[in-house]
Formats: C-alpha cells, sequence, structure tokens
C-alpha cells in the first residue's frame, strides 16, 4: 500500500502517465470527430501505424521535426478520404471499410519501410523531439516535470483538446458537424451537404490519428518497429465511447489509461517477484474495461452513428 | 397578382409508383395556397421537389428574384431554393436532438468558416420573430427534451429565420393545438401582407377554409383542380380530393361493462415536468372511450409510456382486467392485451428498414402462427400482409417494401392494421388520428368505435378536442402531470381547463 501511495506522490509517475496518454489523446480526439459526424473509422489502427511510419521517414528523408509531423498528417488524411469516400457517398460498411483500411494502411506502411530500406537491420534513428526547458515554467516544482518537461507533441496534444473543444462547441462547423451525426435531415434541410461535412471530419479526425501514431516515432521513441502501436487505436475506439464523445473526457480517459499503464510498469518493479508480469500488462485494458462499463451506461451516443444517408431518400 | 412560383409539369416516379405525375402548379405574391389530397397522394413528394430534395424525373421550376423577375431554379439542390426565398417546413421534424432550438435555427444560416458565432445576434433575430409570429419555444434546451409541439415551432421558426419569400408548411399545424393553429395562420395572413407567399399542406379543412386564398387537389400524383377558396365548402373539397363523399363514424351510446384498466395513486418522477405525473387515478371500462384532453408536454408521454409498458411508476398501481401489472415492460403489456398506437408513428410505430409484413407481425412473433421452431413463416407472413393491406387499404409500393417508404398516414393505417388484428382488450391511441386525411381519420375513429362496440376499452389522447368530444364517452383533462375528470362536454370550458383552470371552479358553471 504505502508503494502505491509513494508512487502516486511521484513527479516521475506523473510525467510518465501524460507521456503515455499523449498519442492516445490524438487518437481518441481524431476518433471523437469521426464518431461526432456519424461514422465509425476502425482504420484508426492502421492509421496509427501509417502515421507513425510517414512522420518517421519523412524526418529521416529530410523534411525537420514540423515536416514529418505535417507528412504524418497527410498520410492520415489519405487513408481517411478512402474511408469516407467508401463509406458516406457510397454508404458501405463502415465497420468491413475501417477493418479492411486497418489491413491496408499498416501493410502499405511496412511495405514502404522494407522498400525505402531494404537491406538495414535495424532501422536508422532520428533525431526526436526534445523535452522541454522553458524558462519559469520548466523549473516549477511538481507542474515543472509533469506538464512543461514534455515534448512539444504533448502540448501539442493538449492544444488539441481545447481546439477541438471550442470548434466542436463554439462555432457554426462545430454545430454542423454535430447535427450531421445526430441527424443528417436536419443538415440537409439547411442546405448543408451531409456529404461534404461527414468526409471532411473523417480526413480531418484521421489527420488527427495519424499524429497519435507519428508520436510514437517522433517523441516516443526515435525510429519505427513493427509492431509499435501495438492496439492503440483500438484503446482509442473504446474511450470515445467512454468519454461520451466529450473531448474534455477524452482527456480525462486518456490520462486514466495513462496513469494505470504507469502505475503497472512501476508496480511490476516493486513487487514483480510474486506476480507474474503478464497480469501488470493486463492490468491497465481490464481496468478501462471497467471504467467503460462504468462509463458507458450513461454514453451520449451521436444517433446517426453507422447510418449512412443517401440524398432524395426517405 | 404578380407570379412567385410556377412549377412546370413536374414528374416523380419511385420505382413503380408514380408519385406526381405532370404537376403545374402557379403561386402568386400574398397568396396563401392550400395543397390537399389524400395519403400518398403526392403532396409531399411535390414541395420535395420544389425544395431540392428530390430531383424530378421531368419538369422545371420558375422562381421571382427579389425584383420580380421569374428566373428557372437549379433543381435539386436545397442551398439554391433556400437562396432564392424558399422555406420548407417538413412533414417530419429535421432537428438534430442533441443541438438546442438556437443552434438549430441558425444551422446552416451563418458560413461555416466563420469563427466565432454571433448568438447573442441571433437570439435577438429569433425572439423578435417569435414575438411578431407567436410562436414561442425554448431556445436553451435541448431538442430531443422538448415536446412534439415545441419541436414543430422550431422548425417554422427555421424557416421563418431564413427570411423566406416563399413558404412551404408541410402539414405545419399537424401537431398543434387548435388555438396555436389558429394563432400561427393569423400570423402567417399578417406576414403575407408584407409579400409573403405561402403553400401549406394540411388535412384539416376547418384551418383550410378559414386561412386558404386558394385550393389545389392532388389525386394519385395528379392535379385534379383548383379553387378558389371564396367558392369552396367541405363538401366539395372532400368530393375533390376522394372521388366520392365520406361517411362520417357515429358513436352510438354504450353501457360499460367490467373496468379493463385501472391506475390507482399513480405517480411517474420524470427528468423533467412535461414526463412527470402526480397521483393520478383512472379507469377505463369495457365498452368506453376515455378522452385524455391536454396540450402536448403536459405528462401524456409519462401516461402513454405507462400504459404501454415503455415506463415505470414511482408509486401506485397499475391493473389491467382485475389483475395487477407489478413489473410493466412492452412485452408484459401486450400479452395482457394492451394494443398501443404510438405518438411519433415513425419513430416508435414502425422500423423503417424492415418490410411492410414483417412491421405487420412484429408484436406476435411468438406467434406459432408466424414462427415455428424459430424460423419465420414466410408465406403466413406474406398472406398476413396482403390482406391487411387490402382490409385497411394501406397504399405503397407493397408489402416486401421497406415501412419508412410509406406516407405518413398509410404507417398510421399498418399500425391499426397491426393493433386491430390482435383483438386488445384495451387500446391506447395517442394522436391517433394526426397528420391523416378526412377518409383516414374516419377510418381511424370507425375502427375505434368497432373495437369499442366489441368490448375493447380506449384511451384516447388527443391534443385535437373535436375529436376527443366525438369519440370519447367521458373526457378527463390532463395538466402539469395531473388529471382531472371534466364533467363537461362544453368545449370552452374544457379549453379552459387545458390551459390549468382548476376543475373544480368550472364544474360549478352550468354546462
Ligand atoms: N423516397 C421515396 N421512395 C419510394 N417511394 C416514395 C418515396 N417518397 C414517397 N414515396 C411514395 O410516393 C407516394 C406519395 O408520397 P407522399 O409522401 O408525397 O404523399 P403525401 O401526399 O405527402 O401523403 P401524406 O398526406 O400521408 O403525407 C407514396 O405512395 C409514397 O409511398
Ligand atoms: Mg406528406
Amino acid at each position: 500500500m504505502m508503494e502505491i501511495l509513494q508512487i502516486l506522490l511521484s513527479e516521475s509517475f506523473w510525467a510518465a502517465s501524460l507521456r503515455i496518454a499523449t498519442p492516445l489523446i490524438f487518437g481518441v480526439l481524431g476518433a471523437l470527430i469521426c464518431e461526432k459526424s456519424g461514422v465509425l473509422n476502425l482504420g484508426i489502427e492502421g492509421i496509427f501505424v501509417a502515421g507513425a511510419m510517414a512522420g518517421w521517414i519523412a524526418v529521416w528523408a529530410g523534411a525537420g521535426l514540423w515536416g514529418g509531423l505535417l507528412f504524418a498528417a497527410l498520410a492520415g488524411g489519405f487513408f481517411g478520404l478512402i474511408h469516407a469516400l467508401l463509406t458516406v457517398p457510397l454508404g458501405l460498411s463502415q465497420h468491413v471499410s475501417g477493418l479492411g483500411i486497418t489491413l491496408f494502411a499498416t501493410s502499405v506502411s511496412y511495405f514502404i519501410y522494407r522498400t525505402a530500406l531494404p537491406t538495414a537491420t535495424s532501422p536508422p534513428r532520428i533525431e526526436p523531439f526534445r523535452p522541454l526547458d522553458l524558462p519559469i515554467l520548466s523549473d516549477l516544482p511538481f507542474i515543472g516535470p509533469v506538464l512543461f518537461q514534455q515534448t512539444a507533441m504533448t502540448m501539442l496534444a493538449l492544444g488539441m483538446v481545447v481546439l477541438v473543444w471550442y470548434v466542436l462547441n463554439r462555432t457554426a462547423l462545430g454545430v454542423a458537424l454535430q447535427a450531421v451525426g445526430d441527424n443528417p435531415d436536419s443538415v440537409d434541410a439547411q442546405g448543408l451537404s451531409v456529404y461534404g461535412l461527414r468526409i471532411g471530419a473523417v480526413v480531418a479526425g484521421s489527420a488527427l490519428m495519424a499524429l497519435g501514431g507519428a508520436f510514437l516515432t517522433m517523441s516516443a521513441f526515435d525510429a519505427f518497429f513493427f509492431g509499435m502501436v501495438n492496439g492503440r487505436g483500438w484503446i482509442c475506439i473504446a474511450l470515445v465511447i467512454f468519454a461520451s464523445w466529450r473531448p474534455g473526457k477524452a482527456l480525462l480517459g486518456a490520462l486514466l489509461f495513462g496513469a494505470f499503464d504507469a502505475l503497472q510498469v512501476r508496480l511490476q518493479t516493486e513487487v514483480g517477484a510474486m506476480v507474474p508480469g503478464q497480469v501488470f500488462l493486463m492490468a491497465p485494458y481490464i481496468l478501462s474495461i471497467f471504467a467503460l462499463v462504468i462509463a458507458a451506461r450513461k454514453a451520449d451516443y451521436p444517433r446517426a452513428l453507422l447510418t449512412p444517408w443517401f440524398k432524395g431518400q426517405r | 397578382m404578380q407570379k412567385v412560383l410556377s412549377l412546370n409539369g413536374l414528374t416523380k416516379r419511385f420505382g413503380t409508383v408514380l408519385a406526381n405525375d405532370a404537376v403545374d402548379l402557379d403561386l402568386h405574391k400574398g397568396e396563401v395556397l392550400a395543397l390537399l389530397g389524400e395519403n400518398g397522394a403526392g403532396k409531399t413528394t411535390l414541395m420535395n421537389m420544389l425544395f431540392g430534395h428530390y430531383m424530378p424525373d421531368d419538369g422545371t421550376v420558375d422562381v421571382a428574384d427579389r425584383s420580380g423577375h421569374m428566373a428557372p431554379l437549379p433543381l435539386g439542390h436545397p442551398q439554391a431554393a433556400l437562396a432564392a426565398g424558399i422555406g420548407m417546413v417538413h412533414q417530419h421534424f429535421t432537428l438534430a436532438e442533441n443541438l438546442n432550438a438556437l443552434d438549430n435555427i441558425v444551422l446552416g444560416a451563418e458560413p461555416l468558416t466563420r469563427i466565432r458565432r454571433d448568438r447573442r445576434r441571433a437570439r435577438a433575430k429569433i425572439e423578435q420573430i417569435m414575438k411578431s409570429s407567436g410562436l414561442i419555444a425554448p431556445l436553451d434546451v435541448r431538442v430531443g427534451q422538448l415536446s412534439v409541439g415545441e419541436r414543430q415551432r422550431v422548425e417554422i421558426l427555421k424557416a421563418l429565420y431564413r427570411d423566406a419569400r416563399i413558404l412551404v408548411l408541410d402539414e405545419p399545424t399537424a401537431v398543434l393545438t387548435p388555438q396555436e393553429a389558429d394563432a400561427l395562420f393569423e400570423n402567417i395572413g399578417a406576414m403575407t401582407g408584407d409579400g409573403l407567399s405561402v403553400i401549406f399542406i394540411s388535412h384539416k379543412l376547418r384551418e383550410v377554409l378559414a386561412f386558404s386564398t386558394r385550393i389545389a387537389v392532388l389525386r394519385h400524383g395528379v392535379k385534379v383542380g383548383e379553387i378558389a377558396t371564396a367558392d369552396a365548402d367541405e363538401k366539395v373539397i372532400a368530393r375533390m380530393m376522394v372521388g366520392a363523399d365520406t361517411p362520417v363514424a357515429t358513436r352510438d351510446k354504450m353501457t360499460p361493462g367490467a373496468p379493463v384498466l385501472q391506475l390507482k395513486g399513480v405517480s411517474v418522477r420524470g427528468n423533467s415536468k412535461r414526463d412527470s405525473l402526480s397521483d393520478i387515478t383512472l379507469t377505463v371500462h369495457q365498452h368506453e372511450v376515455v378522452g385524455i384532453a391536454g396540450v402536448s408536454g403536459n405528462g401524456q408521454t409519462a401516461l402513454a409510456g405507462l400504459i404501454s409498458g415503455l415506463g415505470r411508476a414511482d408509486n401506485g398501481m397499475i391493473v389491467i382486467d382485475g389483475v395487477e401489472i407489478p413489473r410493466p415492460d412492452p412485452k408484459v403489456m401486450i400479452t395482457a392485451g394492451v394494443g398501443r398506437i404510438p405518438e411519433d408513428r415513425h419513430h416508435d410505430g414502425i422500423i423503417g428498414a424492415m418490410s411492410v409484413a414483417d412491421n405487420m407481425v412484429i408484436e406476435r412473433l411468438d406467434d406459432p402462427e408466424i414462427q415455428s421452431y424459430g424460423l419465420l413463416n414466410r408465406a403466413a407472413i406474406r398472406a398476413n400482409a396482403d390482406r391487411l393491406i387490402k382490409d385497411y387499404d394501406v397504399r405503397g409500393p407493397g408489402a416486401e417494401a421497406g415501412a419508412r417508404l410509406l406516407s405518413g398516414g398509410n404507417i398510421q393505417k399498418l399500425i391499426l392494421a397491426r393493433v386491430f388484428e390482435q383483438n386488445p382488450r384495451l387500446i391506447l391511441a395517442n394522436q391517433p388520428t394526426r397528420g391523416l386525411d378526412m377518409g383516414a381519420a374516419a377510418d381511424v375513429a370507425r375502427r375505434l368505435l368497432e373495437a369499442r362496440a366489441r368490448g375493447a376499452g380506449i384511451v384516447l389522447i388527443s391534443e385535437d378536442l373535436d375529436e376527443v368530444l366525438g369519440l370519447a364517452d367521458r373526457i378527463l383533462v390532463i395538466h402539469d402531470g395531473q388529471l382531472h375528470e371534466a364533467g363537461t362536454r362544453d368545449r370552452q370550458a374544457i379549453g379552459l381547463m387545458m390551459a390549468g383552470e382548476l376543475a373544480g371552479e368550472l364544474t360549478k358553471e352550468p354546462t
């Protein structure tokens, strides 16, 4: 018990939680935007891989870190566009298309990696985002190490939470997006384009997801490995429900998951001798399921989620 | 008079259904044109082509611009119709329920690229419109929590907010109380003075005769005639619409039998006042129609939910046929012999994606006639559907077509067929004739009275006082979650009770 308390009070624990949460924040916001418009995007896992790959290879090719991020977002947007075209105007199954995108984006990424570096035994390393060193802020006690010694991408993720919240709730575009996910007819009757809004949302959401992937190769690590996304995309799909499609709660959910994960690693070193390590690896997922069970009962589903809309039909 | 709109030879075909066949229609400035026709005649289809929801198979539309110049309207684009000054209130709500009324009204009116929304200005404009039109709706409550009547007002406000010069209203008063409807038309009348032209669709001949200047009638997709309202009366219109006279159902006296439904001291604490009931007591006997009059949003939803098994009481007892129902749910209530005609027929009455035939058997899937060992008996379902479609005159693309393709009136007939075929002991009829044409409404009335003659007890919830007065043996008024015996059949007195005057004060008056 004392150990847990000690862990919970340590700066490094909270810093790690936020670091682990960062890609999830991007991913869950991206999924949230897609689903708010009424389109489930199960391509997320593959888009994470594509983002990780695209960002890293762009930096390696000399695009610079921010250029790499832009490239990752474009790659995500590209796969999002394919998903959107299949599911919105054509109205195909969102599940099938999404899973297809995941398989497709993952394989394409591995393919490019192999063709670009046919002989490499280990991937070339890039110079990733460095922890920030801000005057005053980074030196604050506790807050400093937890918040202001993260990389710029974590700051970007937190900024995105505010931005997405603002756009959804305070702008005309956000209101239209919420409407199209609830009742596409409401948007159509006011002369707005249902297809345009949905396609735009899926592309933008997918670009955000790809940034989550890029965080892995450009901030958490410094190179691309097979299997490095490791289910993070799927976690985001669950977190959106936990968040009840609200950006603020999405941040909370991602942080909670990050905290579980960070705790798990530390407990493993503390009491690892007595309990098999796999139990700790499982713990964040089991706890997430519990959190989901409790939160999802009150979840506020976009009413038109999964329902295609066609012009001129009842 | 200056022409503002002309529809030229509009034709629309859905599969084998010819919904509109070369329809021509003109509208003049300041005119109020009533578009009439039976359910499924093609009124909504015609207006949907005008507004750009449907692409016509043939024909053109010309609209006058601000200077009065007629120009062709690009078809198939609601945006173009809105820009040309055409506003439309749809027959079915086109509201986002997760947003409040303000956002719904302003949606699409401001450019999507705008970073900051000027909500204050929007609110001021809406409040101005609410004041001048008399259509009041709460702006800050999620639309999902509004009553049907309030939602309808939001729909109309949406069109007015866009400064429409031509206003199309597809059954705008179907869910409004008579007072609200009159107020709406009076305000529309005032607005036509300022150059607004109106096309409205309605099945209520009273308001058509009172408020329109001209009448156009569709039958089976063909325009069969036009007439100046001054030259028309109910008989003439009915004959134009149906091609024959419609018989009126009469209610003969009957002695009530044993109680079929008893609510004893029932309270429901809902999320808001509108879906709460406080300590109500109600008894419905065999051979009896009990009318519940009231303005929507006064607890009808909770009462209907209770009787249909969708809601639970927090206090009190529900007894059906002398047996207490301890844990009501829809299945239990259906088994106990309760037939339900829900208020929102599209949402709660049918499953739109399933066929007409399937919807007709959906409440008795464990019936061995329909199913054996978990396998559906398709032939029996189809035969059942063919019979009911004929008996209840359900018009549409056929038994195997999706139920959502039916017109509103025909959806109601489908539901009636499903309910009445089960010979229910108790029938909950919630706004059963809302949106139905005269013939279909008379049909519903006739079927309800038939069920009564057979021995069913009927709870008729309605905002339409004329309907309640015509059908009910006993009238109760619901207000603010409380139920009071009206004790009178006086229109005026009941109207006042609906508005919240105390029953005790009124019953003293001579009736
Ligand atoms: N999108 C569609 N697909 C297939 N059939 C349709 C569609 N829209 C309308 N119909 C059919 O066209 C016919 C005309 O329907 P419409 O809704 O225009 O009738 P209406 O006159 O408005 O009736 P009501 O008074 O019941 O509203 C009906 O037979 C209907 O089933
Ligand atoms: Mg109609």
